[in-house]
Order: structure tokens, then sequence, then C-alpha cells
């Protein structure tokens, strides 16, 4: 378990208050200027030491993104970092404890961030649903300026920073980079081809970088405790310490900061009181969010949480929120939900998804409740890989992966329900026959 | 107001406008478009009662900023949360996603069927409208319903039930978690960080 004086988000619960000099005592904003003072390019190579990957579900490694950005920015073509905060993913709820309980630490990652990629400004695009989220992190912001550790002078480095909050208005799309990058505009959240990739040519047509809210917030502990620290936590290449965000059936659903690479079964025992009706209960566990592939009991149970480990598993770490189910979970139903989401949410702008998302929840619809023939299982898993792959964003991929991981590990569940129903069918007639 | 082709900003508002227009870099006005419907949003729920954006209300909105009124449109169809046919009073939106359809969703859905709410419509006395809306982001404390601005979350059938009779009579409910947590801690207190509770 992590020792509690390895953890980065100390309030994670609000215990204690969210605002600046709360946060101090904490010790966000301590000697800022000296952390700037080595330098954007030192930064850079801090966080690509610490092994730091990005939290927004990718894993990409945050220190190497940062330098895709230019070296010496065209005062014309100021760079931008964008803060995503439109945190949507089915099972996902560890940015908002960040944002209303520790913003200053999100808001003095800005900064640092911003600094070492030299962006002009941050745009922390928060979703809509985010109400009381979105008004402390404005307030945070507020008492950030009026200290004048951001804005003009920032933390008197003489580097001029400005921070934006701009709220989304419920479209899980505009989590997709180039999608927030076209809501901040002020258009429909549909994303763009890419090439270009935001690094080029982002916001406004300028460089810009788009970071999850958990990977920017944790920068400034990392240079604070030294990106040795952070890399000793965890397996190499899965380093640091990582929000899970546990829901569904176990004893005890939260949020909480562990290691990265706890096994399963040390991660519920310790934080969520178990598996509700014990671990021969566990049925799945969708591992990293609603679009990764969910994972059986036994193969889940001793796995170490991250990246790696669940890749191998055909699953993911996604945003390590972990959507626990036990036995008594209708399982079909539970993935046909998530299939639902998908086709609400698709930004209707490739073919193959904005048709393709409809077609495959009708027909695990009616996987839910039987009424369709054993080759349909089939066809539904060559419809998913021909959405897979063939649209400009991932949530085509994202509505083809639950499925898929169904199929995979519960196709006798699916092929019973068929055979069930068609055995419902015929007893009335035999009862008919028999009168 | 009965007639939206008035509306205008109020005072307070007017200065909030152009406080947002100057937040974005000189010629990109356009991206105040979302944060300009917000607020006009609130206008309409403060002097109408009802959160909605009718067709002369987004016209007005994208005069402000110089926008088409069918890209403000656009914007505002593209986007759920700007309600572009009046909601009651208090607009329920209940998740129904996964996480919260594990931990009960359709109790909640019962309870508010039980209350005499339609999914997707608006009851007679105007004072409830419910919505199945999808993940909201507080799995961890699910099932759950925002109402407004509010979150009610770890939610059963019973304090469900209570929440609604308590705005049907115009009191105001406990936000949050309706079993004592704190936030998404786990219940029963922290297993972590003990000291700082």
């Amino acid at each position: 378990m992590l020792a509690d004086k390895d953890r980065i988000f100390t309030n994670l619960y609000g215990f204690q208050p969210w605002n600046l000099s709360a946060a101090k005592l904490r010790g966000d904003w301590a000697d800022t200027k000296d952390l700037l003072s080595v330098g954007p390019d030192a930064i850079i190579d801090a966080i690509k030491a610490s092994g730091l990957r990005g939290r927004g579900g990718a894993g990409f490694p945050t220190g190497m993104k940062w330098s895709f950005m230019p070296k010496t920015p065209n005062p014309e073509r100021p760079s931008y970092l964008v803060v995503n905060a439109d945190e949507s993913e089915p099972g996902s709820c560890k940015d908002r404890e960040i944002i209303r309980h520790d913003p200053h630490k999100l808001i003095e990652g800005a900064l640092i961030a911003g600094f070492a990629m030299r962006a002009r400004a941050a745009f922390i695009y928060i979703r809509g649903e985010y109400i009381a989220e979105a008004k402390v992190l404005m307030a945070a912001v507020q008492e950030a300026y009026a200290a004048g550790l951001i804005g003009r002078n920032a933390c008197g480095t003489g580097y001029d920073f400005d921070v934006v909050v701009h709220r989304g208005g419920g479209a899980y799309i505009c989590g997709e980079e180039t999608a927030m990058i076209e809501s901040l505009e002020g258009k429909k959240g549909q994303p763009r081809l890419k090439p270009p990739f935001p690094a080029g040519a982002g916001l406004y047509g300028n460089p810009t970088t788009v970071n999850n809210v958990e990977s920017v917030a944790v920068v400034p502990t990392i240079l604070r405790r030294s990106p040795e620290w952070f890399a000793a936590i965890g397996r190499p290449k899965n380093e640091g310490t990582k929000l899970f965000q546990i829901s569904g059936h176990v004893n005890r659903p939260c949020v909480v900061e562990e290691a990265m690479s706890i096994p399963f079964r040390q991660l519920i025992d310790e934080h969520c009181g178990g598996i509700r009706g014990g671990w021969d209960n566990l049925l799945a566990v969708i591992p990293g969010g609603s679009s990764v592939p969910l994972v059986p009991a036994h193969q889940i149970m001793d796995c170490p949480m991250d990246f790696d480990a669940l890749r191998e598993l055909k699953s993911g770490l996604g945003t390590a929120a972990i959507i626990v189910m036990d036995k008594s979970t209708d399982i079909v139903r539970a993935i046909a939900r998530l299939s639902y989401f998908y086709k609400h949410e698709s930004c209707g702008q490739c073919t193959p998804c904005r048709e393709g998302t409809g077609w495959m929840w009708r027909v695990m619809e009616r996987l839910v409740t039987g009424d369709a023939e054993a080759h349909e299982i089939d066809m539904l898993l060559e419809v998913t890989t021909q959405v897979e792959g063939h649209t400009i964003c991932a949530l085509g991929d994202a509505a083809a992966w639950p499925i898929q991981g169904l199929i995979r590990h519960f196709r006798p569940e699916i092929e019973a329900r068929i055979a069930k129903r068609k055995g419902f069918v015929a007893m009335p007639n035999l009862a008919v026959a028999a009168e | 107001m009965t007639d939206y082709r008035d509306f205008t900003w109020t005072d307070a508002n007017k200065a909030e406008a152009d406080r947002i227009i100057a937040l974005y870099p000189p010629g990109r006005q356009a991206s105040a478009i979302m944060p300009l419907l917000w607020l006009a949003q609130y206008q309409m729920r403060d002097e109408t009662g009802i959160a909605w954006l009718p067709v002369p209300v987004i016209e007005y909105v994208a005069a402000q900023i110089g926008m088409p009124y069918i890209r403000a449109y656009e914007v505002a169809s593209f986007y759920t949360m700007y309600n572009l046919k009046p909601v009651g009073r208090y607009h329920v939106q209940l998740c129904g996603t996964t996480p919260c359809l594990l931990r009960g969703s359709d109790e909640i859905m019962k309870a508010c069927k039980d209350k005499g709410l339609k999914k997707g419509a608006t009851t007679a006395d105007g004072l409830f409208t419910l919505t199945e809306v999808e993940c909201l982001g507080a799995c961890a404390n699910a099932p759950m319903v925002q109402i407004n601005d509010d979150n009610y979350e770890d939610l059963t059938y019973d304090s469900m039930t209570g929440i609604l009779d308590m705005l049907a009579r115009g009191e105001t409910p406990k936000v949050g978690s309706q079993i004592g947590r704190t936030a998404s801690c786990p219940e029963g207190g922290p297993t972590t960080l003990t000291e700082m509770a």
C-alpha cells in the first residue's frame, strides 16, 4: 500500500478547504518560481525521467508530448495548453475530486506545464455537468490571479501566463482532443482529421497540447519530490501514483490514490471492503472506463493495475475507472447500456460510427432478451470490426471494444439466452397442441 | 417577460458578457458562444423560472459576437445541456449509464415514475421534467441524479422519493451524498490520509 507521505492528492475528499491559504498549507505554490527557474527544457527532461504517462486514457508519455511543442514560438502564433477536464468516460470521477477539492494543484500544474511548453495561456475545458466544480475552479483561478501567481509576471518570474476556465455543454465527444479544440473555438465538437496534430496546428491553428487534469496536477509534486521518487513507484514503464475510481459491486465504492501496478485484489480489499458477496461472487470487471473491454473474474483478480498488464489481458487501464460486476449482473444488459451511451454520444460526422453505433445498440438490445438468431453474434462481431479503425476519432473503437469483450468472454451466456427464448416461444404451442 | 423578443442582458450580465468575451484572443470572440449561451440560459431561469433558450434569445446572443444565427443554433443544438424546449422548474437528470445501472438506477427511475414524473416529459404543474442522461461523472457515488445545479448521490428509492417530496413542497433537500459520505471517500471513513479527516 502506498504510504500516506507519498500521496500527491492530500485533500482528495475535501476534508480541508480548497482555497489558496489551505492549499499553501498543503504545500502548493511553495517556491514555484524556483521550480520554473531551471528553464523549460529541464522541466520537460524531469517529467520524462519521472516516467509519467498521460492519465486521460491513452498513456502517452507526458514529457515527450510536451517536447513536440515549438522551442521558439512565433509571437503571432502563440502556443496553448488545453487542460482536458471533460471527464465523461463512464466510470471516471477522479478529475472531479481534483477540481473541487484541490484546484490549486491543477492551476499550479498548468502554469508549470505551460511554461515548459512555452505556452501563452491555458484553457481548462470542464464538462458542463460539473457545475459546482466549475464554480470552485473559477474562484480558485481568481485567487491565483489576485495573488500574482498567474497572469502578468506569474510568480514574479517575468513570464506572462493566463488561465481561462471554459465550460462544456454535455457532449462526451469533446473529451477527444481535436473535438475539444473545435468546441473551444465556438463550434460543434466534431473531431478533426490528424495530421496536422495539435502540436503543429491546434487551437486557432496555433501549436497546442491537450493534457488530462491528473497529468497536469501531479507535475508540481513530481518536480518538488524529484522524478526519481515518482519513478520508484509502480512497475517499470508504469510509474507513479494513480487515482483509481472504483464503482459498481464493491462494498464501499470510492476514489483513492494508490501506487500504479497495485494488484486488483489488494486495491479492492484495502479500500473498498471487498467484492459484494465475497470474491467468489465476482463476475467481471471493466478496468479502465467504459470503452475498454471487460475482463472476467479469474483473469483480473491478481492482475497488477497498470497500462501494460491490462493490455496483456486485451483490455486497458484507460482512466483507471474500475467498474466491478458481481454475479447478480445482467452482463449483456450492462454492455448494451454502454452501446446506447455510444450511440447517444456519436457526433454524427463519420458514417461507420453514426450508423454503426445505432445498429450495434439495436442488436445488443435484442441479445439482452435473446430475441435473435445465433449467427447474429458473429454478424455483430463482424460489424464491430467494420466500425473499429474506420472513423476519424476513437469513439468508433470505444463503441466496438466493449461488445468485442462481451462476445469474447460471454458468448455462451448470449447463446443460452437465444436458446432459452426459442424454448419459451415453442412451449405455448405445445400447450395448445395438448389441449 | 412573455415575448422573448425583448430579451436583453441585465446590467450585471452585460458586464459578465463583456468580461467573458475579453477572455479570448482578439478576433476569436466566437469562442465565447458557449459561455454566453450559458449566461443567457441562467438569465432565462432567473427571469422566467424556466432554464431554456428560445430562438430570439439565441439570436440575441449570436448578435452580441457578430455570429450568424445558424452557427449559434448549431452549437446550441449540438450540446445537450442547452434546452431548446422549456423544462420544468426542477429538471431531474437521472444518470442511467452502466455504473449507475449496476448500483440500482432502475429503482431511482421507479421512484420518479411513482411520483408522477415521466421520462422525457414535464409534469402538468410545470414542476418537474425527467430526463435520462448519460454518465454524469459521479460513478463512485452511484446512483445519482442532477437536479438543476445540484447533485444528489448514493440514492435509494426512499431517498429519491424524499427529495422529490421536499422539492414539491418548496423545501431544499441536502445536496450530495444521501448516506452521509464525504464526497467519494469510502463509506465509514477514509482508508488513507486519516489524519487529514
